[in-house]
């Protein structure tokens, strides 16, 4: 096709003229996120409701469909660049009265703009919201900015600027060494220094020569080629072209997924333009440089991500990896010497020539140069692209720029790299995120795939689902990865479903290492890695589903009768007992919950009930009050009444001896005395109740709530001995010979010491000392200027008693992130009036 | 290739011999290209909506390929399909992402609701069921593709609501929120 000469760009000096100034006017702007998250949400809508009232109003403002802005859980946005108002939520309904005041009235849509943090001031500048200002954007520079359907928008942002300068000034070599200056590695998977690759390239001898891109984004969790490829065509043109030059190919392809319609349509449309223009195609800005470029579509299949197999599709032929050496670089398509990079990779490529490789390398870690683009997906507030320097710890990108977990619920892991990585526990979050710190946790940065997990993920069952997804992707060529990984599902399985096996794990760990050392590709030599990462993080929730068949999250389905149920620690039946309650059958509802627990009065009052935080109802609206139902039923209870006992002589004729008369001594012998059996509990304080009474004030624990319950199992039988303490009156020996049976439950009464300068001067406690003096004797020296460290429950009891104490302030210190954890959320009911809340500051 | 649509809206039937009619006006441009198979047969599934055994017969021919190895291309991807498809194709996404989010519920009730497992089609040929593994509209999970239509944060319980309005009739509104 001979290009129309009126477009073509003749010479490098043409091209920077294309470039707008700095402060040139411009016609003011609307900027539409027509990215994948917020053409779902509707934006396509709001685009036309803003042309429309445009029209109405014969306003002089242009609105503009961009590729992804990055914020996609508040989709649609949009963006005034008159002065830089970024509006969430965009309704088509909107456009009129952001036509109306703000566009002409140069008023602010307050309900529109985002709020920070706390929910609380507006922030309506795009600059000032914490999910962009702390991130880099070299990468994504132009999504969301430039019009990508518009190939003189990008040349107005200054694209194609840095293929004029290579073309210009640079030699193949010079450019070469500039990537390798930058230090840019890969950033489709493991991070291989990019210039090296092109050197190989380059220095073997042949007559043609190919540059691909693999735009196959496969990895489950990973849409950041996709934002490119729709946002900023342009730039990953430039950046093949850039390439091309250096390794001295003529001809590239860009191996695009089938799922991605819109971003082949994006693509196809730029290369079309570029190619009107004379920057792709002969002779490009009048030089002696021709490259040619072509689109190639996957048809689904995630192993064409490896690049044997991208190769071996865009030959028309399967997909199925081949061995190497021979490298794609000496032997790749058609047999030529071929250069593969991700898009990402290639998007970096004009900053780097453009700004300098020392502006690039400037950014990130020793190891790891420049910036990298994460999806940031799964139980995080602020879902959607971020873009932050190679580096910046895991705790940042989820809290700071994510804005923390749904519904404030704990942080359990995040996978990294998708079917390929690993996953990064809570103990972990100050990971900076580079290739090496990752790597040496069992994850991948891979294409930067980051989904974030809370309690509410079993990480058995998400091994098992990505074991699964590599089973359906393996090409089948080898035994290891086809039937290996089959092997390890049916492991997965077993566990999941209740029949596990204690020798499963390590047999998952000796086949996970044996895929890994005998795959032909990446896909099988990665495959294991979220089985392998899951057990060396979470080998304790293996063990509970092979041991106890429990499943603490409450996801798999053989394990759990109901979430809540499975949530709590004393296995409760909780839907039980709820529906007894609905039916008024309340003593029932009673002995069910005793079944399990025979504290129930004190539960209902002191419970930290794991089990609403797993309520199915919350799905709907909120979750069920359960501890709230409880202490409903407990308070039917007039006249106690006792549990069934099973009678039997021959149990109560053996002697039993608990030592400690806490919760776990009190209910051993508690389910004892239902079996039969007349134990004797000896307590060394003169109440029994251990921390019941010792540490939980009575304010929250009404004493004769606890005596209650502690006198109905003293009538089925038990004897409590109080003034009793191990080693003074008696001793493990001489209850040997004189019982049948020891049971040894004295509890964790002591407290942790903070390990910080000065904590064993005067006037530092421990809570627990602090409160076992106040609730034994009444009393205790209380300064009138007090500082708890720490936001849990035993630290908001000593913050309430030292008021009720006299002291005239009291400051709680706690991590920002564990504030879900901190008793301030709840109120406790029965509280006195004028509690401690209106006292109580917190700094984060 | 970038007017194609990757999901067929053609509703009416044709029959092999109509499709082998129209294969050499449809896709000989690939026959001398490099690789051209693979777009030949995206060509094509995008033309009829899937690849009888006849028309895959006829491009082996074209090609010069042993039929084995067209047949072994097919098979190899999931894209393709050999059996006739709905007229809406209803992808489940089961991503990382929108599994953790509940996508097996929504597959689950979307099962029900069609009464169909993945792969087959609906008897009144409306509805296929596919899972895809990522449609990067991860930040809106759990997430179903009907065709191009992007559906986000979707409900298990109101799955009906959503494919009603493919029954109906021609959808008013792409792109529907629930």
């Amino acid at each position: 096709m001979i290009a129309p000469v009126d477009k073509r760009i003749q010479s490098v000096k043409d091209l920077k003229e294309r470039v707008r100034a700095v402060g040139e006017n411009e016609v003011a702007r609307i900027l539409v996120c027509a990215g994948g998250g917020c053409l779902a949400s509707g934006s396509d809508k709001v685009i036309d409701a803003l042309r429309e009232e445009a029209g109405i109003r014969d306003l002089d403002i242009e609105i503009i469909a961009t590729g992804c802005m990055g914020l996609c859980a508040e989709g649609p946005v949009i963006l005034m660049t008159d002065n830089m108002t970024f509006y969430q939520r965009v309704h088509p309904d909107d456009a009129s009265v952001i036509m109306s005041e703000h566009v002409q009235g140069a008023r602010t849509i307050e309900r529109l703009v985002a709020r920070d943090a706390n929910g609380e001031r507006a922030v309506p500048c795009l600059n000032d919201i914490d999910f962009f200002q702390k991130q880099t954007k070299v990468v994504l520079r132009n999504c969301g900015r430039v019009d990508p359907e518009s190939i003189d928008d990008a040349l107005e942002a200054g694209v194609y600027q840095a293929l004029g300068k290579t073309l210009s000034e640079l030699l193949p070599n010079d450019v070469i060494e500039q990537i390798k200056i930058s230090g840019l590695r890969g950033r489709g998977g493991a991070g291989f220094p990019t210039w090296m690759k092109w050197n190989f390239t380059r220095q073997t001898p042949a007559d043609l020569r190919y540059m691909l891109c693999n735009a196959d984004e496969g990895d489950p969790g990973a849409y950041m080629d996709r934002s490119v490829l729709e946002g900023d065509p342009h730039s990953l043109i430039e950046g093949m072209a850039i390439g091309a030059y250096a390794i001295g190919a003529s001809q590239g392809y860009v191996y695009v997924r089938a799922e991605y319609p819109l971003a082949v349509e994006r693509l196809q449309k730029a290369i079309d333009e570029a190619n009107e223009h004379g920057l792709l195609g002969e002779n490009i800005l009048g030089s002696d440089f021709s490259f040619n470029l072509e689109i190639r579509m996957g048809s689904g299949a995630f192993v064409c991500g490896e690049e044997t197999a991208l190769i071996a599709s865009i030959e028309g032929r399967r997909g199925e990896p081949r061995p190497r050496p021979p490298f794609p670089a000496q032997k790749g398509l058609w047999g030529k010497p071929t250069v593969l990079n991700n898009v990402e990779t290639y998007a970096n490529v004009p900053s780097i020539i453009g700004n300098g490789a020392d502006w690039y390398a400037a950014f990130g870690t020793e190891k790891s140069k420049g910036t990298k683009v994460f999806a940031l997906a799964g139980a995080v507030r602020n879902t959607g692209l971020v873009e932050v320097p190679v580096g910046t710890p895991l705790g940042e990108l989820i809290y700071d720029i994510g804005g923390g977990i749904v519904n404030n619920k704990p942080f359990k892991a995040a996978q990294l790299g998708g079917p390929s990585g690993g996953c990064v526990p809570k103990e972990h979050l100050n990971v900076p995120l580079d290739y090496e710190s990752l790597s040496e946790l069992g994850a991948i940065m891979g294409s930067g795939g980051l989904i974030v997990m809370d309690d509410d993920a079993c990480m058995v069952d998400v091994a098992r689902f990505f074991v699964e997804f590599v089973q359906e992707e393996s090409c089948g060529k080898c035994v290891p990865c086809r039937v290996g990984t089959k092997r390890m599902l049916e492991i997965l399985t077993r566990i999941c479903d209740g029949q596990g096996r204690i020798e499963d794990i390590d047999r998952l760990i000796e086949l996970g290492e044996f895929i890994q050392q005998g795959s032909l590709c990446g896909l099988g030599q990665t495959a294991p890695n979220p089985v392998l990462s899951t057990i060396r993080h979470f080998r304790e929730e293996y063990v509970e589903h092979i041991r106890d068949r429990h499943c603490r999250a409450g996801v798999c389905p053989s394990l759990v009768r109901a979430p809540c149920q499975s949530a709590c620690p004393a296995g409760v039946d909780i839907p039980g007992f709820i529906s007894l309650v609905g039916g008024k059958r309340y003593s029932e509802a009673l002995q069910l919950h005793r079944n399990r627990n025979p504290f129930a009065s004190v539960c209902a009052r002191v419970c930290f009930h794991t089990c609403e935080e797993k309520c199915r109802r919350s799905t709907l609206d909120e979750s069920v009050s359960i501890r709230g139902i409880k202490r409903f039923m407990v308070e039917q209870e007039t006249e106690m009444q006792l549990p069934e006992i099973r009678t039997n002589a021959a149990n109560a004729a053996k002697k039993i001896a608990i030592v400690g008369g806490g919760p776990a001594g009190i209910s051993c012998a508690f389910f004892l005395a239902r079996l039969g059996y007349k134990p004797i509990v000896f307590e060394k304080e003169p109440r029994p109740g251990g921390m019941l009474v010792q540490a939980i004030p009575a304010y929250r624990l009404p004493r004769e709530t606890l005596a209650r319950e502690i006198r109905m199992i003293e009538r089925m039988g038990v004897t409590i001995e109080t003034g009793k303490a191990l080693g003074r009156d008696f001793t493990i020996s001489e209850l040997k010979e004189q019982y049948d049976a020891v049971f040894v439950g004295i509890g964790a009464p002591d407290g942790i010491r903070v390990d910080l300068p000065g904590s064993d001067t005067k006037g530092v406690d421990d809570a627990m000392t602090f409160l076992r003096q106040y609730n034994i004797r009444g009393s205790v020296p209380v300064g009138s200027n007090v500082v708890v460290i720490g936001g849990g429950n035993a630290a908001v009891d000593a913050a309430r008693t030292a008021i009720r104490l006299g002291a005239e302030r009291v400051t709680i210190l706690y991590r920002a992130y564990a504030r879900r954890d901190a008793g301030l959320c709840r109120r406790d009911r029965g509280s006195p009036a004028g509690g401690c809340p209106d006292r109580i500051a917190d700094f984060s | 290739m970038a007017e194609e649509k990757t999901c067929c809206m053609c509703s009416q039937e044709v029959t092999d011999e109509e499709m082998i009619a129209q294969l050499d006006e449809l896709i000989g441009e690939y026959i001398k290209q490099p690789g051209g198979l693979i777009p030949a047969l995206q060509t094509v599934q995008s033309r009829f909506g899937y690849l009888p055994e006849s028309v895959l017969l006829k491009i082996s021919r074209m090609f010069d390929k042993p039929y084995s190895e067209v047949a072994g291309v097919v098979g190899f991807y999931s894209f393709f399909s050999t059996v006739p498809r709905g007229k809406y194709t209803v992808r489940v996404c089961l991503g990382t992402a929108c599994y953790v989010r509940g996508g097996k519920e929504v597959l689950s009730a979307m099962k029900k609701e069609l009464g169909i497992d993945i792969g087959e089609t609906t008897e009144d040929r409306l509805f296929s069921l596919d899972v895809g593994r990522c449609f990067g509209a991860c930040g809106l999970a759990p997430v179903i593709m009907v065709n191009d239509d992007v559906h986000q944060r979707v409900n298990p319980s109101k799955i009906g609501e959503i494919l009603k309005a493919y029954a109906v009739e021609e959808p008013q509104e792409e792109g529907v929120a629930v």
